[in-house]
């Protein structure tokens, strides 16, 4: 309204009033950014960066590049159709006998063995057995005697798909994808399709702890907000407790609990409740359980704080309007917990995506959730390629998911009408 | 103190020997006896912990009663939850439900009497019309103000069409323009709807302005239960005098009674003639209530001494416009008030002895305070 009023009836002066604000709120931002300059610093070195390097090592390409470098450039104009001329077998001979001089073909190896299985067998046998460079126009035949291999088509469209410097293979890998030897884009071999099992699971694991902690907290998180104060501090430290303890410590009372002859199996049998150890542990009961109980909490307190602002008021207008509890609770406890119950299935859920300790202790081997293998190729195998790729995935959901609740939030603000 | 009503309407509410404690020690109300008309404006007056609001509260049913009983209708009600009451109720903080709109809001009551939607919705469109907010319908209650959103409670709580509606504080969190004007609404449904109105606060001026009858409560025990001009111009106790409205109060002790009236020696030799209201006998202490609008002024002494005719010293005047006020020092009450025309005021200097003087039937002898 101001605004339109100063544009109105007093143009000129715009102008300078806008830039003055803008001066003088300066002062004010600068100080405001240099408050969070540190924070902001840390970040970019510890989150930021990390997270851009990891996107960008699940395209990067370069391995075959450095040690290959003559062959990437003959089979830049190869077409793929056959197989590439002459000129190419003789750079790879040469290339060949230069990594091998330096060292660096196990480089090349590992990343064209990721592609072709047995590739690593087919350029260390090579290198082997070329005792020194072709005759011009024999390193085709020379090759060719080595190797059989050289004479297939497919080793070569593995090469020109490695030769970089970007590539979608890890992030196809990621998706049980691969491209064929004519690029186009198809399912992995089956016994290489393992990523979409493990991220239904993961997700299906997340889902399942989420409900899990929805079910158990509204009704603790309900109790600490009409508790009268002190019994609700008393039952907000219980709550607060689980994070007194490292997370692989109540990882571990979990094995102690629920392993075969644990305390829960060895109660149920003095009780005569069961003749044989229920197996507990090792499997996706003990997973849920497990990261439910660490993940608790994390539901609790949004749905604590969103319960926490809904005024009795509001169900005892609801009771004097004629609404038996239960229609109350429904009609006008329940929506306003929304943005809680929200908050608080995100928070877990995500957290859940990424966890690693736990499946690993207490899970089975089909229990193993996508970090799990994201580590092991980081530690393990060192296909970092994989690794990132993986990991991206995993960010893109998570984000796309952070995106959905956002709009729903959104909605939810809108529907709920609260002002400022 | 009721036995001056002649033809009792029919007690819709009768409150009966209703006690309620919430520590097992202290007595928030003590043995409540209260009748409520059908079709009356009655209004809960007290200063905050009198036991006014868990009246209410028993009344609505989010509290019980720790002894006696409630009839709702000749029906005991002590056990019946509060959804099954039939009772309206306005919060003092509106209560709306912030995630329905204004419309929904207004349709709750109906919506969960199975109302059909047709007659519904018309039902809510009359509402909206009878609070003149039927542009508003989608609004959320956020988006409103404060007058607005009591306006829609009200309009919730009536559109059942409940036995009794009960509004708790609900003008507390208006300005004094709106307040006033929310007052007068209200007063004007009451009477066009013929409801009957249990209002709850502690602010004597809505009290008289709204009610039919009002009930003045402290430490849990109605003191008085009358019209509003009864409870003005007859106080049963000191506690009712000074709550309702402006009062002056001297201290003394009774030298004889007779009939209506007692004589009172003041603590300064000084004598008066009072209605002896609540008093004990001759030689008991008793605390003067006198309005300040009764009292005149005499500024020389000269006029014939009335009844009542006591020396004063101004301390101070103060000029409000439309009257003004007298600060004297009567008999060791040094706030004495008289209230005097607006040109009246300059003819009085500080320090100045003058003396007041106020009919016997004016000056009221009640308890000791």
């Amino acid at each position: 309204m101001t605004a339109a009023f100063l544009t109105g009836a007093d143009a000129q002066i715009e102008v300078p009033l806008k830039r003055r604000l803008r001066r003088a709120e300066r002062a004010r931002q600068l100080k405001a950014l240099a408050l969070v300059l540190p924070l902001l610093l840390f970040l970019l070195f510890t989150f930021a960066g990390p997270i851009a390097g990891m996107l960008w090592r699940s395209v990067d390409d370069r391995e075959v590049r450095q040690v290959l470098p003559q062959t990437v450039v003959a089979l830049a104009d190869w077409d793929g159709k056959d197989l590439p001329d002459e000129k190419a077998y003789a750079a790879l001979a040469s290339d060949i006998l230069a990594a091998r001089a330096s060292g660096t073909m196990a480089i090349a190896a590992k990343r064209l063995n990721y592609a072709l299985n047995g590739f690593r067998t087919i350029l260390t046998s090579t290198a082997r057995n070329l005792k020194a460079a072709p005759e011009p126009g024999t390193a085709k035949e020379t090759l060719g005697k080595i190797n059989p291999a050289w004479r297939e088509r497919t080793t070569w469209t593995t090469i020109k798909d490695a030769s970089g410097p970007v590539t979608g293979f890890y992030l196809l890998a990621a998706l049980d994808l691969t491209r064929n030897a004519d690029g186009a884009i198809v399912a992995a071999a089956p016994d290489q399709a393992i990523y979409r099992n493990v991220f239904t699971r993961t997700f299906i694991i997340s889902l399942s702890v989420t409900v899990l902690c929805l079910i158990l907290g509204f009704p603790v998180a309900y109790l600490l907000a009409t508790l009268p104060p002190g019994r609700s501090n008393l039952l907000m430290i219980f709550v607060l407790l689980p994070f007194w303890t490292s997370l692989l410590v109540r990882t571990c009372a979990w094995i102690v609990l629920l392993q075969s002859r644990g305390v829960v199996n060895d109660s149920l049998h003095w009780l005569g409740i069961i003749d044989e150890p229920l197996r507990l542990i090792y499997n996706r009961f003990g997973v849920c359980v497990a990261m439910t109980h660490v993940l608790l909490p994390f539901m609790i307190l949004p749905l604590y704080s969103s319960m926490k602002a809904i005024s009795p008021a509001y169900m005892r207008a609801a009771a004097s309007l004629g609404a038996p509890p239960l229609a109350a609770f429904l009609r006008i406890y329940l929506p306003q917990t929304l943005p809680g119950i929200g908050a608080g299935s995100l928070l877990v859920f995500i957290l859940a995506l990424g966890y690693y300790i736990t499946p690993a202790l207490v899970g089975g081997a089909a229990d193993q959730m996508i970090s799990y293998f994201i580590a092991l190729y980081t530690t393990e195998t060192a296909n970092w390629g994989l690794a990132s790729a993986l990991g991206a995935v995993l960010l893109l959901l998570t984000l796309l998911l952070a995106l959905v609740y956002g709009k729903l939030v959104q909605g939810q603000q809108v529907t709920g009408g609260m002002k400022n | 103190m009721e036995a001056g009503m002649v033809t009792p309407a029919p007690a819709l509410v009768r409150f009966s020997g209703i006690q309620k404690t919430y520590d097992g020690e202290h007595l928030v109300v003590k043995n409540l006896d209260l009748d409520i008309r059908k079709g009356e404006f009655i209004t809960l007056l007290g200063p905050s912990g009198s036991g006014k609001t868990t009246t209410l509260m028993m009344l609505a049913g989010f509290e019980v009663p720790t002894h006696g009983e409630i009839y709702l209708a000749d029906r005991p009600i002590k056990n019946m939850p509060p959804h099954k009451r039939d009772i309206g109720m306005v919060f003092q903080n509106y209560a709306l439900f912030p995630h329905l709109t204004i419309a929904e809001n207004i349709a709750f009551p109906l919506s969960v009497r199975k109302i059909n939607k047709a007659e519904a919705q018309e039902r809510v469109r009359a509402a909206l019309r009878m609070i003149k907010m039927d542009t508003l319908a989608h609004r959320r209650p956020g988006q409103l103000s404060g007058g607005q959103q009591q306006r829609v409670a009200l309009a919730r709580a009536l559109v059942f069409n409940p036995q009794l509606v009960l509004m708790d504080e609900p003008l507390g969190a208006l300005d004094k323009r709106l307040r006033e004007q929310m007052q007068l609404e209200i007063k004007q449904l009451h009477e066009t709807m013929g409801i009957t109105v249990v209002y709850v606060t502690h602010d004597q001026s809505e009290a008289l302005t709204m009610s039919d009858r009002i009930a003045v409560f402290n430490d849990g025990i109605v003191q008085q239960i009358d019209t509003p001009d009864a409870l003005y111009e007859h106080p049963v106790n000191s506690f009712v005098a000074h709550f309702i409205g402006e009062n002056n109060v001297l201290t003394g002790t009774v030298e004889t009674v007779e009939k209506e009236y007692c004589r009172v020696v003041l603590p300064d030799g000084g004598a008066v003639t009072a209605r002896a209201v609540n008093v004990s006998g001759a030689g008991a202490s008793t605390s003067l209530s006198v309005r300040p609008e009764r009292i005149s002024i005499i500024l020389d002494g000269t006029s014939s001494d009335g009844p009542n005719r006591l020396p004063a010293r101004v301390q101070n005047t103060i000029y409000l416009g439309d009257h003004a006020l007298a600060v004297l020092d009567v008999a060791g009450n040094g706030e004495f008030i008289v209230k005097l025309q607006p040109d009246a005021h300059g003819s009085l200097r500080h320090g100045e002895s003058v003396f007041i003087t106020f009919q016997p039937e004016d000056c009221l002898a009640l308890d000791p305070v």
